[in-house]
């Protein structure tokens, strides 16, 4: 009974979200456009699809992962838990050897189930008719969030500044930018942003600040932040390393067959 | 009989998308934790609920979300006003960021970060002012990222060389911009696209691309989420310096 009324609420946050889209759209569409929209009625049932799925979404991830992930993100931050039984000692980056598969494996699962991922992978594989297979995408994304985030969690641990990274980031990815095909590069910028959004920013925010608050010498205020950045800079790397490698491999297989 | 058999097929796609998340939690929970799965029934619920809801979402997706963004796309492109397009580009950027959940909770951390720091009191009132202006600065820069993105798809510029203006930009206000605010305004670039903006976005895009003669979908269509997601980590670190 209890998850029904929270579904409830789910929905009409949704719809509270969705409102000022529509009325932009609609109101574009009647004042400035002044054309009908073809298949009206098909539509506005899109629309909520989308309403319905997103409170569903958004209640289910609330009810069972959200509390258990960031709870785990609690436990596995937690210095007794690092240094094992009974154990006094001052801790060393290597010693969080869990912390850091944990933000791996979480970094990777949660990108696999973002929506807006999803959409944009199935978007790019009709535009592309098919050279682009979203499960390859997907993977790809998925891979650089993962080192992404297991990267920012060791940024957190040995407390280096967050520009270093970012900017050393930039400059890698503009170097790869020059050799990558043309046409995955702006796909490849796009999927940046799109990693971080609902499943992922909860989660990993729990573990920042979980390690940020039991690091010694760690601010929570000022520490726990830059996770999401690392999130969206890493996918722009892997897409592009994995489109240079799927051209490398098509150049080489080509050279066998003459 | 058919149509059944292809909801059968939607739920067990989404079922295996969210396959890794519930492998993660339970290795960490029973192997390297050593726990018992709490509340298991409730768990099982949720999880239902989050493979029915992403099932409807990505029905929706395909038959609201995408058709609008490129019948849209068309009708401004034969249209052929660049002035309402460029205006619209703005609305949808700025309307869809101001009341994005996840900005107004890193705002709100963003304001105590600020008021712990001493840049601004220490008290209810300045705290939310401040949260607020950093919401509408965040607005307004997506707003113009995606006046800027779809002004290049009309243009035909290659994406790189604005990226390479934006992230020059970034490192400037790094250089300038008070340490406290670094953190939050890089972590604000990720958060500010939702999940309805991203696919509208992108199928205005690539409508966009396919229905203007000479750009490519593929190389000019995408890239609008790109500009969404620089311009923020931009303005943020401008309202850290002028506030």
């Amino acid at each position: 009974m209890h998850i029904l009324i929270d579904l409830f609420h789910a929905i009409l946050d949704t719809i509270w979200d969705v409102l000022p889209i529509a009325l932009i759209i609609f109101g574009f569409q009647i004042f400035i456009l002044r054309t009908p929209i073809p298949n009206l009625k098909k539509i506005i049932v899109g629309f909520l699809l989308v309403i319905l799925g997103l409170g569903f979404f958004l209640e289910g991830l609330q009810a069972a992962l959200f509390p258990l992930g960031k709870l785990m993100a609690f436990q596995l931050t937690n210095p007794h838990f690092i240094a094992g039984e009974g154990a006094d000692r001052v801790l060393q980056w290597w010693d969080y050897y869990w912390v850091y598969l944990f933000a791996f494996a979480i970094g990777f699962s949660t990108t696999i189930a973002e929506p807006s991922l999803l959409a944009v992978a199935i978007k790019a594989n009709q535009v592309s008719v098919g050279a682009i297979s979203t499960w390859g995408l997907r993977i790809a994304v998925a891979i650089g969030v993962a080192i992404g985030i297991a990267l920012g969690v060791f940024r957190i641990i040995t407390g280096t500044p967050l520009y270093w990274y970012i900017i050393s980031g930039y400059v890698f990815v503009l170097i790869q930018t020059m050799f990558a095909p043309r046409m995955i590069i702006a796909l490849a910028y796009d999927s940046g942003g799109v990693t971080t959004s609902t499943v992922t920013v909860p989660l990993v925010a729990a573990l920042g600040l979980g390690l940020a608050t039991t690091v010694p010498g760690r601010n929570p205020l000022l520490d726990g932040f830059g996770l999401i950045a690392f999130a969206s800079l890493f996918p722009i790397m892997s897409v592009l390393a994995y489109a240079q490698l799927s051209e490398w491999k098509a150049a080489r297989s080509r050279k066998k067959l003459t | 009989m058919n149509s059944l058999k292809a909801i059968w097929s939607a739920l067990f796609d989404s079922f295996r998308d969210l396959l890794p998340i519930l492998v993660v939690i339970g290795f960490f929970q029973l192997v390297v934790l050593h726990q018992p799965i709490p509340n298991f029934g409730e768990i099982a619920v949720g999880f239902a609920l989050v493979v029915i809801g992403l099932t409807l979402f990505v029905q929706g997706l395909n038959m609201g979300l995408f058709p609008i963004g490129e019948s849209m796309a068309y009708a401004f492109a034969s249209k052929g006003n660049v002035f309402w397009l460029l205006c619209f580009a703005f609305a949808l950027g700025f309307g869809t960021t101001i009341a994005e959940p996840a900005l107004i909770a890193v705002a709100q951390e963003a304001a105590t970060v600020a008021a712990e720091g001493g840049m601004i009191a220490h008290n209810e009132e300045s705290m939310q002012s401040y949260a607020q202006g950093l919401r509408y600065t965040v607005a307004v820069s997506v707003g113009i990222a995606i006046m800027i993105g779809v002004f290049r798809i009309v243009m035909g510029w290659p994406i790189q060389y604005l990226i390479v203006v934006g992230y020059t930009g970034v490192v400037i206000m790094t250089v300038f911009a008070p340490a406290e605010i670094i953190g939050i305004a890089y972590d604000s670039g990720g958060v500010t696209t939702s999940t309805i903006t991203v696919p509208l976005v992108t199928a205005l895009g690539v409508g966009l691309a396919s229905s203007i003669k000479g750009r490519n979908p593929m190389v000019d269509g995408f890239g609008l989420i790109a500009f969404a997601s620089l311009t923020p980590m931009i303005f943020v670190m401008g309202y850290g310096m002028l506030v």
